[in-house]
């Protein structure tokens, strides 16, 4: 087993092929999304895959050490950073192949018109526990 | 209580009540229910006869579970008389309930929760902070499993190799949790080893010996991987050690080699050197062409490189490489460590850069960025001294 990472961008993924922003869907295509979400977490725990899902703010600050004694320095958020992570999901699969084929489900979620907003997710492995047998 | 003896009793009593009629998935639940009723009233009321009081009370939480299911179900139930046990010996049952949890039908994730939950007797919240998910998510695993295998009757023959492949992997795929998984698999295959008589069996557990007595010289007090050649081997487990080797010569003179007693070879031979100088690395060479001709693994050519490497010297082991798939995983691991006992410490320095890049794991891409970091320094005080002399 591995656990994969699926990232879900705001900003910094390539444009998907049904791109219109959740604010301008109409409310029952908003429920359909958010439906459609709830029923793939609960599917993967059923199948035994699912680890964690969790939503993120698009509102964060960057947070660095100033130096002995003195608070924390905080700034932004940054209008400009490219990448901006929106949320994810981690499962726990049997192999490279399963984990495409849940990430390509999940972007299947529907969107405007009810179509599937094709979105790109981003894979990314766990780096896993180290073997003990190696030689 | 011992915890451990308590489990250890898991399959004997399981078998009991299949070969009493109950079906698999419910005589598991039962068992679970069982285990944890002693876990908690054995410390302060101890039963004369374990096994035979938590047959008696996995029975009766069966019979209870069956009941209330029927009677919500209004299904038949023909389980109201205890049977007289069947003729099949308890030792064959334990071995069935190996197969069954291993069964081919199973994915290798699903065989090794259920196989450390019904034959080893973890409970389900234990096997899932041992693999890091949700309790939720390990319990539809195991219960998913138990469904597959419900299909199978326990009276077919198995087949040890699918049984030696999960414990290889419960023993293999590292630690995490309050549960010592190691341990876990060298338990387990103990307990196979004690109800069949199978040279891999006896392979696998010298296997799982020798690399288990070396795990307190395999990492520096910070945490960080210490190379088999630098470990200090006075923290090796000697006496763990002794009865691998012991197990290990007594399946090789039954003259079956197999792929897990050609691995033991190999890791007795590292474990029977008093110094990394002295491993005896033309032997090992030998066993890994053994190896080469059981399996057609590439991890196995890849460690024969190495192998050769120390044997013949850098230039025969990079030859070795040159004809392996570059993609091979720690192949660049591999390549840089030739490259640095050769003397290119600027090509080494690269590949282990590169080869901390595409490490699997946090561990390694440490370990593999420090040896980068340690050329790099050395390369570094070359050219200052070459800027001194001018």
């Amino acid at each position: 087993m591995a656990k994969y990472l699926l990232l879900k961008h705001y900003r910094g993924a390539p444009a998907s092929v049904n791109d219109v922003p959740m604010a301008k869907w109409t409310p029952e295509e908003i429920s359909a999304h958010v439906g459609y979400m709830n029923d793939f977490a609960a599917r993967l725990e059923g199948t035994g895959e699912f680890v964690d899902s969790q939503a993120l703010s698009p509102e964060g600050t960057f947070v660095r050490y100033d130096g002995e004694g003195r608070p924390p320095v905080t700034d932004g958020p940054f209008a400009e950073t490219k990448d901006l992570i929106a949320g994810w999901m981690v499962i726990d699969v049997d192999s490279y192949a399963r984990a495409v084929e849940l990430a390509g489900e999940l972007s299947a979620a529907p969107g405007a018109g009810g179509r599937p907003i094709h979105e790109w997710l981003e894979l990314r492995p766990f780096l896993g526990e180290h073997p003990t047998i190696t030689e | 209580m011992n915890e451990a003896l308590v489990r250890s009793l898991t399959p004997g009593v399981l078998a009991v009540l299949v070969r009493r009629g109950a079906d698999f998935a419910a005589a598991e639940d039962a068992v679970q229910d069982a285990l944890v009723e002693a876990v908690r009233g054995w410390p302060a009321d101890p039963p004369r006869d374990p096994k035979g009081w938590l047959v008696t009370v996995a029975w009766r939480k069966f019979l209870d579970a069956t009941r209330a299911d029927a009677a919500r179900r209004r299904r038949e139930t023909r389980v109201g008389e205890e049977p007289a046990p069947g003729s099949a010996t308890a030792v064959d049952d334990t071995l069935q309930l190996y197969f069954l949890c291993a069964h081919p039908s199973l994915t290798p994730a699903s065989a090794v929760a259920l196989t450390l939950r019904a034959v080893g007797g973890l409970t389900t919240r234990q096997i899932a902070r041992a693999y890091l998910v949700p309790e939720a998510t390990m319990a539809q695993r195991i219960s998913r499993a138990k469904r597959t295998v419900s299909e199978v009757r326990l009276d077919q023959p198995g087949d040890v190799a699918t049984v030696l492949r999960v414990l290889y992997l419960v023993f293999n795929e590292g630690y995490s949790g309050d549960v010592d998984l190691a341990a876990e698999a060298i338990r387990l295959t103990r307990q196979l080893a004690a109800v069949i008589d199978h040279p891999e069996v006896a392979g696998l557990l010298a296997l799982m010996l020798l690399h288990h007595a070396r795990r307190a010289g395999r990492t520096a007090q910070d945490g960080s991987l210490v190379p088999l050649a630098a470990q200090d081997r006075g923290r090796w487990d000697t006496a763990s050690i002794a009865e691998g080797v012991e197990i290990l010569q007594a399946a090789l003179a039954r003259d079956r080699l197999g792929e897990f007693q050609a691995q033991a070879a190999i890791a007795a031979l590292h474990a029977d050197a008093p110094t990394a100088e002295e491993t005896d690395w033309v032997q090992i060479v030998e066993w890994y062409d053994e190896l080469t001709r059981l399996t057609a693994s590439p991890v196995v050519r890849l460690n024969r490189a190495v192998a050769v490497g120390e044997a013949d010297g850098p230039r025969a082991g990079l030859a070795a490489l040159a004809a392996l798939d570059a993609s091979l995983p720690r192949r660049t691991a591999v390549a840089a460590y030739l490259h640095e006992r050769d003397g290119d410490l600027a090509a080494a320095a690269r590949l282990y850069a590169e080869a901390a890049h595409l490490a699997p794991n946090l561990a390694e891409r440490d370990h593999l960025t420090r040896q980068a970091a340690r050329l790099n320094a050395r390369l570094e005080d070359r050219a200052e001294d070459r800027r001194g002399d001018r």
